[in-house]
């Protein structure tokens, strides 16, 4: 069976769980193999091979990581031309997008961005127009490069050989044009990652300002923590915590909206959550038409009441 | 300095998108527009002409069918200088190659005409219909310019340029020197609305509509029939049904979200 190249998602070494899922969604298609930019000490290699890859490409990174997204371009096309895989699959997010068009460009290959799931065969779904439409369809041309939104598979525990290549890629100048010159990475929240969380509590015009409320039920939940645009513009929380068109897009098992009246571009951010629930003093508030579940009131005393009973439940 | 800015004509969020029968995005049948994303784009070139002063010219560049010329209009009213619609039937259905191709062409097109690559060749951070984010990382690519993406905060010095990116996992800052092509977010600022004044002197602007052999683009490179992908299957997703509704009394609205929770094993 041929290769499937998954470039892994990691921070400092720390391999994040949308690559985790990445090679589960590979194993339908190919025999898993890693592609790891930086020193993949010990951790990181057992983890890949925890999950299913064969192979792990390392690649040096020390002319790589100073410059935004062409040099990782440029190596994957060197290592896409070494192993003629049999698919690329990239996590989808601001970089991967971008690394997958330039490779599809250099490779002359098709390319399908923000894939909710991928067959044996290599048909892939995705969720259009703000979850109402949902798309297959399959690379014609050349290698397959698909990005993929995380929770979109589960991790799969059953180990490959994790056999270790050294890979030495070749950086041009004209790949080292525009420098990465300051990087502050974010500052853990303790909470989940917003786009992978099984539960994402949000709020937004309607606290007020106020994500204390939010905040309580979200960590009796396990929650992650969002914002609607609204809250973000008013300078309530940061433009990370943003669920939407021009923020993150997530499905995660649980969705509760708080205070948001569902426009569609907060729509197309959480429309594919499996239950979605909302809080708002509006009953005409277009988010009740998508909820499993609402509840007309002030969030301000249904979440704080509703998070002492959840954790009286859980004890 | 010269900005080409790019805007894409998209359906209407807030209309009835559709597909047509092969599969394609329906953009004839329904109400079209400026893409929203694409006017953060349009504001922050307009920002930048006003910086550096008035020789400062700003082309918005559209592909797109006949009506697309709607979206290269609203751009001329919010103040570009003059617009360009490559408009082609053998364009329709291209993919993010064909489009990207087609755009990298126009641009090459575009230096030539003015004797010098564009300084900045502006995009908006996604499409609101394909929302796929590659088309300024695959121009940046085919043009073999610097990529400055998914900027924040836009700082410009003489030819040097600064961006504060949100990334995945890091706020980066990224340098490059110009030319370049540069995306933005709608965290650059509110985009303007066209004034009364704005939308008399658009009329005025030149507006010109270019084809495939204007740019040397065989026909074969691009449209449907090119594509390097293809839908099997577009499908409306089942509306989702209105669930229970209940109003708060006295924290009842409380006892009943708890039990709807413990209920699906979220608690």
């Amino acid at each position: 069976m041929s290769e499937v190249l998954v470039v892994v998602d990691h921070v400092d070494g720390a391999v994040r769980k949308p690559t985790l899922e990445l090679l589960a969604l590979a194993k339908r298609l190919g025999t898993p193999s890693a592609v790891h930019f930086g020193s993949a000490d010990s951790a990181v290699v057992e983890k890949l091979k925890a999950f299913g890859a064969e192979k792990i490409y390392v690649v040096d990174d020390s002319e790589i990581k100073g410059y935004l997204v062409a040099p990782k371009a440029e190596a994957l096309q060197q290592l896409v031309e070494k192993t003629s895989p049999a698919a690329v699959l990239i996590v989808s997010g601001y970089e991967g997008k971008e690394i997958a068009g330039r490779l599809a460009v250099k490779t002359g290959s098709g390319i399908i961005t923000d894939a909710v799931d991928i067959e044996e065969g290599g048909v892939t779904t995705q969720s259009v127009f703000a979850g109402n439409y949902s798309v297959k369809s399959k690379v014609t041309k050349g290698t397959p490069i698909i990005t993929v939104k995380p929770n979109s598979a589960a991790p799969e525990e059953t180990a490959g050989a994790g056999e270790v290549e050294e890979f030495a890629a070749t950086i041009s100048d004209s790949a080292k044009k525009a420098q990465i010159v300051a990087s502050q990475p974010r500052k853990a929240s303790g909470r989940p990652e917003l786009t992978e969380a099984a539960i994402v509590v949000s709020g937004g015009r309607g606290t007020g300002g106020d994500f204390s409320a939010v905040e309580g039920l979200a960590d009796a939940l396990g929650a992650a923590v969002g914002a609607s645009r609204a809250a973000v513009d008013s300078g309530w929380m940061p433009h990370s915590f943003q669920v939407g068109q021009t923020g993150k897009v997530v499905s995660p098992q649980l969705y509760v909206a708080n205070g948001i009246s569902g426009a569609i571009q907060h729509r197309a951010g959480m429309q594919t959550a499996k239950t979605i629930v909302a809080v708002n003093k509006d009953e005409e508030a277009p988010i009740f038409e998508l909820v499993d579940f609402g509840v007309v009131g002030d969030l301000q005393s249904v979440l704080p009441a509703a998070t002492e009973q959840i954790e009286k439940r859980k004890n | 300095m010269n900005i080409v800015v790019c805007v894409k004509y998209v359906p209407d969020a807030t209309a009835d998108r559709r597909f047509e029968s092969d599969n394609t995005v329906d953009r004839v049948g329904v109400d079209g527009l400026l893409s929203e994303l694409d006017e953060y784009a349009v504001e922050q070139a307009l920002q930048l002409k006003e910086k550096a002063g008035d020789d400062t010219e700003v082309t918005a560049l559209c592909i797109g069918p006949e009506k697309a010329v709607d979206a290269v209009r609203k751009a001329l009213q919010m103040g570009a200088d003059k617009g360009i619609l490559v408009s082609d039937e053998a364009i329709a259905g291209s993919d993010y190659l064909g489009t990207s191709l087609v755009l990298a062409e126009a641009v090459k097109k575009i230096a030539q005409d003015i004797g010098k690559t564009p300084d900045i060749v502006m995009c908006g951070m996604a499409s609101t219909d394909a929302s796929g984010s590659v088309v300024p990382a695959m121009l940046a690519e085919r043009l073999d310019l610097p990529q400055v993406t998914f900027a924040a905060v836009i700082e410009t010095q003489g030819d040097q340029v600064r961006i504060k990116r949100d990334g995945d996992t890091a706020t980066e800052v990224i340098g490059a020197t110009m030319p370049i092509v540069m995306s933005v977010t709608d965290q650059t600022g509110e985009a303007r609305y066209p004034s009364f004044k704005g939308i008399m002197a658009a009329k005025k602007k030149p507006l010109e509509t270019w084809t495939l052999a204007d740019l040397g683009v065989d026909a074969e490179l691009v449209g449907l029939t090119a594509a390097t992908s293809a839908v099997e299957e577009a499908s409306e997703r089942p509306p989702r049904t209105a669930g229970e509704i209940v109003t708060d009394e006295d924290g009842s609205g409380a006892t009943a979200l708890t039990e709807f929770l413990a209920s699906k094993k979220f608690i």
